[in-house]
């Protein structure tokens, strides 16, 4: 009934349009005509569901939607429920998505048939860093010394989840340096934070967002970044050090690198005038006061893509974190 | 005295009358939102969330916290009355809470809940307020090992407070568990008994089984029953909430037990679900009359009421200290924080005093308004039960179906929950008592979860559950519990000790 009674209504509004403008100036000034669902396919708290929160309140704050943009989640299967959603809306204009890495890892994972190519790519917003952390009463003031420690005995890695991104950088520690490292999965990173603070854990590797605040309180300390560069903030986080002091792993001597796609996509089959609107509609957001502060607290990698480029990154992380997967032995 | 100073300036901020509106609209909000089982206040403050960013952060979280007490209020309502927890921390109100409304004492159940939650909120604030950074401390010795051990000590405390015979409980117990373990298993991270369907990938949601086995099975009940509805008789009486107040101070001693229970737990951080359960099964487990539980006893509501509000408001200290949320509710507020440019943690304390000392005075007020919100509506809602029962069924499910839906916006939700209706109908008429799969299926998931990963961090030595004095006094206790039917029945047995019966369970 609902659903007829929207076609009815966009069918209206569409003939209307029709009537009004020109078609011309009809396909550039495509709006959405219904509220926005945007699908974040994780629980409530974590780093993307922050930040569709985040979009979500500039977005309104800022007026620059029409029709309102309602956050749902959808974290089902590590995801998959969120993904699939999308998948099946083909042609829906009025659905975005989130993703995270899980957009590679949980298809290759759980066998659940989807991938980036059942979806429209929109924009990559940005990229999520993952720094390797240990407790400030830790012994260990270097990632060299924290490795070498690994090898003389079993650490224990806490992360996010099962066959994910935080277990995939620790496999690829470990085969990188020969380590011994037994991987502890909990729910969320905010809770690893907190575990690796009361020393249930012996290192994590949260994302600078999920742990500042234990690092600025003096619990917590950063080893290294698993980027190619290091960390863009140079003001100071605590009284000493800023993110920029943190040294890559490639300087401490580890060849690992690792980051985390902060991208929107929406479902598959949508006109190329409702993708630009969207395309926009987050560059607008990209220039706000308020994401640039959320860029800063959490550290983030600012690269941003769309069109052809973002796709051609796609294809590449794909391909790798296949590779990455098969190595560790996690696919379905 | 550094803290009392802080607390008056916050009273200061929270009185203003803007603020005290905000407070107003909040807790008015709240109730509504408890009273829909399924919105759930995590969803109504993510529906709400965005329309306070332009106000400032104190008055924002006013408001969104009062629409956190809100909810807390308004979960009991719908239990007492139709026997449908609106809330999960609101299932074992049902136990005695709806006998009372069938007896004809919605009105004295309500009120006694009513009280009873904000008694339980009262000391947790106050423990917020002195000894917050103590207690902060705290809850960081709490690994995958302790989590286990609470939630096993949750469990141990409510083995035997079931009535029925023991193999059905254990059944039952199973039946939750099975249920808990369907769809995606955070330590393999595969997906489990989900036969290839993408629906059941979510799992079965606690709130969708729980509308369905209670709420619809109750309707399936009534409808066999000829429509008749035993709660049309209540008397409607302003002066009834004097009347329960004035027998209330009797309780006093199970209240203080039920707020600690409560605190504890919110704190941990287990949450107000398995609080309420705790402290039911222990309120029953003391009491000189333990057989009377789920008949309609007052104390039956008194317990969950207490312990699930006192858990509830002690769940918003880890998320300010610790920055992880106590619930999902507060997971949502967290977010929120971040949105207005304030960043969760160990810092928050010394970093934005205003604002923390703000929010505390602003649960005080928010809960004593919320107090006088709901106890002002008692008479109204138990007038609904005045209501023929023909017209009120229908609503009800329209009500249970829109709930199921949103838990999720999930249409297969709603299927579930009337397949759950036949299950819980089946399973009534049985004698099955269904206590034991709702906390089953509540707590399942992350009592399997906090065990593999305690044997993962000690390569799969069970000594891990002992090896410190705060896992072990928790495990102790919990067997202790469970062991304790069988202990007093032994007693019994021994000749020259005064002979107690206690059913084993």
């Amino acid at each position: 009934m609902t659903l007829m009674g929207c076609s009815r209504r966009s069918l209206l509004i569409g003939a209307g349009a029709a009537v009004l403008a020109t078609p011309a100036l009809a396909q550039r000034a495509w709006e959405p005509t219904r509220p926005v669902q945007f699908i974040v396919p994780a629980g409530t708290g974590g780093g993307a569901d922050q930040m569709a929160r985040v979009i979500q309140g500039i977005v309104s704050k800022h007026k620059l939607m029409r029709q309102p943009m309602v956050v749902v989640n959808k974290a089902g299967g590590a995801g998959a429920e969120g993904f699939l959603e999308a998948k099946g809306a083909r042609g829906n204009p009025h659905m975005i998505v989130i993703t995270l890495s899980n957009l590679f890892t949980t298809p290759l994972a759980t066998g659940v048939p989807f991938s980036w190519g059942d979806l429209t790519p929109v924009a990559m917003l940005a990229l999520d860093e993952f720094v390797l952390w240990v407790n400030a009463e830790s012994p260990w003031k270097t990632a060299q010394e924290f490795i070498a420690a690994a090898k003389q005995e079993r650490l224990k890695l806490g992360g996010t989840g099962s066959k994910q991104e935080d277990q995939i950088i620790g496999v690829a520690m470990a085969k990188a340096t020969g380590a011994n490292l037994t991987y502890v999965p909990f729910r969320g990173g905010g809770e690893v934070a907190v575990q690796l603070v009361g020393r249930h854990i012996d290192a994590s590797v949260n994302n600078p967002i999920e742990a500042v605040t234990h690092w600025r309180s003096g619990a917590l300390r950063p080893l290294c970044v698993f980027d190619g560069q290091r960390l863009a903030g140079t003001e100071k986080i605590t009284e000493t050090a800023s993110w920029s002091d943190i040294p890559t792993a490639k300087e401490s001597g580890m060849d690992v690198e690792y980051l985390m796609l902060r991208g929107i996509f929406m479902p598959a089959g949508v006109q190329p005038a409702q993708l630009a609107f969207y395309e926009d509609l987050l560059g607008k957001v990209r220039e706000t006061q308020e994401w640039r502060e959320l860029m800063q607290q959490g550290a983030f990698n600012t690269t941003s893509l769309t069109g052809e480029a973002f796709r051609a990154w796609l294809t590449r992380e794909e391909a790798r974190h296949r590779g990455l997967m098969q190595e560790a032995g996690f696919v379905a | 005295m550094e803290e009392f100073g802080l607390l008056m300036q916050g009273f200061a901020v929270a009185l203003e009358p803007q603020n005290m509106l905000l407070m107003l609209v909040g807790v008015v909000l709240g109730v509504l939102i408890g009273v829909l089982p399924g919105l759930g206040g995590a969803n109504g403050i993510a529906i709400l969330l965005p329309l306070t960013f332009a106000m400032p952060p104190v008055s924002a979280i006013i408001m969104l916290s009062c629409i956190y007490w809100g909810a807390l209020f308004g979960g009991a309502i719908t239990s007492i009355l139709f026997n449908i927890p609106g809330e999960p921390w609101s299932v074992a109100t049902t136990f005695d809470g709806y006998p009372m409304a069938q007896q004809g004492k919605a009105a004295e159940a309500l009120t006694a809940a009513f009280t009873s939650s904000f008694v339980g909120a009262f000391v947790a604030i106050v423990m917020i307020t002195f000894i917050a950074p103590v207690i902060a401390g705290f809850a960081l010795r709490f690994g995958p090992p302790e989590f286990f051990a609470v939630m096993f000590l949750s469990f141990a405390s409510f083995v035997g407070m079931s009535k029925g015979p023991a193999l059905k409980t254990v059944c039952a117990m199973m039946l939750g568990f099975l249920l808990a373990a369907v769809g995606m298993d955070t330590v393999t991270g595969q997906l489990r008994m989900t036969f290839g369907s993408t629906e059941m990938i979510r799992g079965f949601d606690f709130l969708v089984a729980v509308i369905g086995l209670f709420g619809i099975s109750e309707i399936l009940c009534s409808i066999e029953d000829g429509l008749r509805f035993k709660g049309q008789r209540a008397k409607i009486d302003l002066k009834v909430v004097l009347r329960v107040w004035a027998s209330l101070p009797r309780h006093w001693l199970l209240a203080m037990r039920s707020a600690l229970i409560g605190c504890w737990m919110g704190i941990t951080p287990a949450g107000a679900t398995p609080a309420s359960f705790m402290s039911y099964g222990v309120a029953r487990r003391m009491s000189k009359n333990g057989a009377s539980f789920g008949k309609g006893r007052i104390e039956g509501v008194i317990a969950p009421e207490t312990a699930a509000h006192a858990a509830g408001t002690s769940a918003l200290l880890p998320m300010l200290t610790l920055g992880v949320p106590g619930s999902p509710t507060a997971a949502v507020l967290l977010g929120g924080l971040i949105m207005w440019g304030l960043q969760p943690g160990p810092m928050l304390f010394t970093e934005q005093k205003d604002f923390v000392w703000g929010l505390i005075a602003s649960m005080y007020l928010g809960n004593i308004a919320g107090l006088l919100v709901v106890l002002v509506a008692v008479p109204w809602f138990a007038a609904i039960l005045r209501v023929p029962f023909s017209i009120i069924a229908a609503i009800i499910l329209v009500v249970c179906a829109i709930g199921a839906f949103t838990v999720s916006n999930a249409e297969f939700d709603i299927t579930l929950m009337l397949i759950f209706g036949v299950i819980g109908y089946v399973l009534k008429k049985l004698d099955y008592p269904l206590a034991p799969l709702v906390l089953a299926l509540v707590l399942g998931d992350r009592t399997e979860e906090a065990f593999r990963q305690s044997l993962l961090i000690s390569e799969g030595s069970l000594g891990v559950f002992f090896s410190n004095w705060l896992v072990s006094t928790i495990m102790a206790a919990g067997f202790a519990l469970l062991l304790w039917p069988l202990i007093s029945w032994l007693r019994g047995l021994l000749p020259g000790l005064p002979a107690r019966r206690v059913r084993p369970a």
